[in-house]
């Protein structure tokens, strides 16, 4: 079977984001970017299983501009076979990459395609669960566990009230959560090989897809800020605030 | 405008986030519908026919909708839809599995977690972390949108609306569901609570954590945990608060042996007031709190407990 990974460069997730002067976004200028968290799960989750038989090709897939060949160039490094490059800049909406993600679908016929259940910068959490509509394949979303018994993807997903089973037909979409696994680091042999691994660009054009904006960001503000308050020294002084000052309890 | 409510229950009852759903729709329009969608869900149906200021309550029952499933449920949202501009879904994990599905077989670009309505087309809702607001406007004919709950009241009952009968609900024989492992507990549910007493990795163990537990009982609070702690497995993954776990807004945070990382924080900042405890004057989380003890937790609790017990009103 062949696993289809979509990764995302994002904002590293250690930076902290500052809103731009002219409140148009956010600055990606002379920012430090790094693959989604939740995309190295996906990732990860899809070399396992090559490791364990259950897959024997991992293609990952970033849409986005041409620097994001780095992006992919870690998930070779990760153990990824190949890589394919949607290249667009800026990255388009979710709905315009899961109609992306769609046309590569249909032409490599992957039997389980591996995502983050969000990514760090739109905070969005929809590509996968689009991508699953668009194919009318079933979706497996915010996965913890995941194990393949023939036709069948048996998932464990992560809900508000804790903890829901499911049982998907393949071909399926996953999309994954923090505790599926963690990620390994690329070694630095593992680095030089990526390089060499064979890394396909097409356009949106190419594949037909129209991604034009179906939403205007009118501004992006600084969220209101916070400020430390007070310090206490005893359980009875907290208590006291907690009940006088603030009347919250 | 007119706008379809997707409401969120377990056939029986409703769950608290269609409340909050249903107050945002009323800040676009007046004439709200809210979908009950389920099997055997008369009982949630007949709930939700009781919150103020709606019009109609759909049923739509049918086996193939008992429990949630996208797959099921995205083409019935489907046919609903053209009746109406505005399709309204909690950002619970309810709401965020099932209305992209819906989106994309619609076309639409859902705008997701909506912390506030500026008009009928305009949004405005957190990025990275909350760490951005933007302000987007849908060019979209119809649209879909997903809620934050905490950024909206919950609606009042005392309505009667009536229930009305849809069909829709074919097994897309996608998927199936195998059971679910639900957290139990007697205290308030995370996401509506007035108080929230929350722990980090500084609890170090699952034991340790039953003293924050006695605690939250004291207090009549919820109980919530950060990601460190939740990854190192001192509690089941629904208590996790945070970017990409639940974002509560109580009047009152107690943070314990938290650091107060970003992706936290994103989860807590809108509460009312935020205590923090933790042995590390460093910590971040002392940043954002308007009441800060720089003391070893293990200490602070006991002593907390019995601050709150000697006066208890």
């Amino acid at each position: 079977m062949k696993v289809l990974v979509p990764i995302k460069r994002v904002i590293d997730a250690n930076i902290k984001v500052r809103v731009k002067a002219d409140n148009s976004g956010v600055e990606l200028n002379n920012v430090k970017m790094a693959m989604n968290p939740f995309c190295e799960i996906a990732v990860e989750e899809a070399i396992r299983m090559r490791e364990a038989g259950s897959a024997d090709e991992v293609i990952v897939v970033a849409v986005g501009p041409s620097q994001s060949q780095e992006t992919l160039r870690t998930g070779l490094a990760m153990g990824a076979d190949r890589a394919i490059l949607i290249e667009t800049d800026p990255i388009p909406e979710p709905l315009a990459i899961a109609k992306l993600l769609k046309a590569v679908a249909e032409k490599e016929d992957p039997g389980m395609i591996i995502l983050g259940k969000q990514a760090i910068d739109g905070d969005n959490n929809q590509t996968g669960q689009m991508l699953a509509g668009l194919l009318n394949w079933s979706i497996g979303s915010f996965v913890s566990k995941l194990s393949v018994e023939g036709s069948t993807v048996k998932v464990t997903r992560e809900v508000d009230g804790g903890l829901e089973n499911i049982d998907l037909a393949a071909p399926a979409v996953i999309t994954v959560d923090l505790r599926l696994n963690e990620p390994r680091y690329a070694s630095l042999p593992n680095i030089m090989k990526a390089k060499k691994k064979p890394l396909d660009t097409h356009t949106p054009e190419e594949l037909g897809i129209d991604v034009s904006p179906r939403l205007e960001v009118l501004q992006v503000l600084e969220p209101p800020g916070r400020t430390a308050g007070v310090r206490v020294n005893s359980a009875d002084e907290l208590v006291e605030k907690l009940r006088n000052e603030a009347k919250v309890i | 405008m007119s706008i379809l409510v997707i409401g969120e229950h377990d056939n029986a009852a409703l769950r608290p986030s269609t409340l909050n759903v249903v107050t945002a729709a009323k800040a676009l329009g007046s004439d709200i519908d809210v979908l009950i969608a389920g099997s055997d869900c008369q009982g949630a149906a007949d709930e939700a026919a009781t919150i103020a200021g709606i019009t109609r309550v759909l049923k739509a029952d049918d086996a193939a909708l008992s429990d949630g499933l996208a797959e099921n449920m995205a083409p019935l949202v489907q046919s609903l839809a053209e009746n109406y501009s505005h399709v309204l879904a909690p950002a619970t994990t309810y709401g965020k599995n099932l209305l992209p599905r819906a989106a994309a077989i619609l076309d639409v670009q859902q705008i997701s977690d909506i912390s506030g309505i500026e008009s009928e087309d305009t949004f405005v809702r957190p990025i990275y972390a909350g760490n951005a607001m933007a302000t987007v406007r849908s060019n979209d004919a119809l649209k879909l949108i997903t809620v934050r709950t905490t950024s909206f009241e919950a609606a009042e009952f005392g309505g009667a609306a009536p229930v009305e009968d849809v069909s829709g609900g074919t097994n897309a024989q996608l998927s199936t569901f195998a059971g679910e492992e639900l957290t139990r507990s007697e205290r308030p549910e995370l996401t509506t609570a007035d108080i929230i007493v929350s722990g980090g990795r500084g609890m170090q163990s699952s034991e340790n954590f039953a003293m924050l537990e006695t605690l939250a009982d004291k207090l009549g609070a919820a109980v919530g945990a950060s990601r460190a702690a939740v990854d190192a497995g001192y509690v089941p993954n629904d208590y996790q608060v945070g970017q990409t776990g639940k974002v509560v807004a109580p009047d009152v945070y107690i943070a314990v042996g938290i650091s107060g990382a970003i992706q936290h924080l994103a989860g807590m900042k809108d509460s009312k007031i935020i205590v923090a405890i933790n042995k590390d004057e460093e910590a971040p989380i002392f940043q954002v709190a308007d009441y800060g003890w720089v003391t070893d937790l293990f200490e602070a609790i006991p002593q907390l407990e019995a601050s709150l017990g000697a006066d208890a009103s």
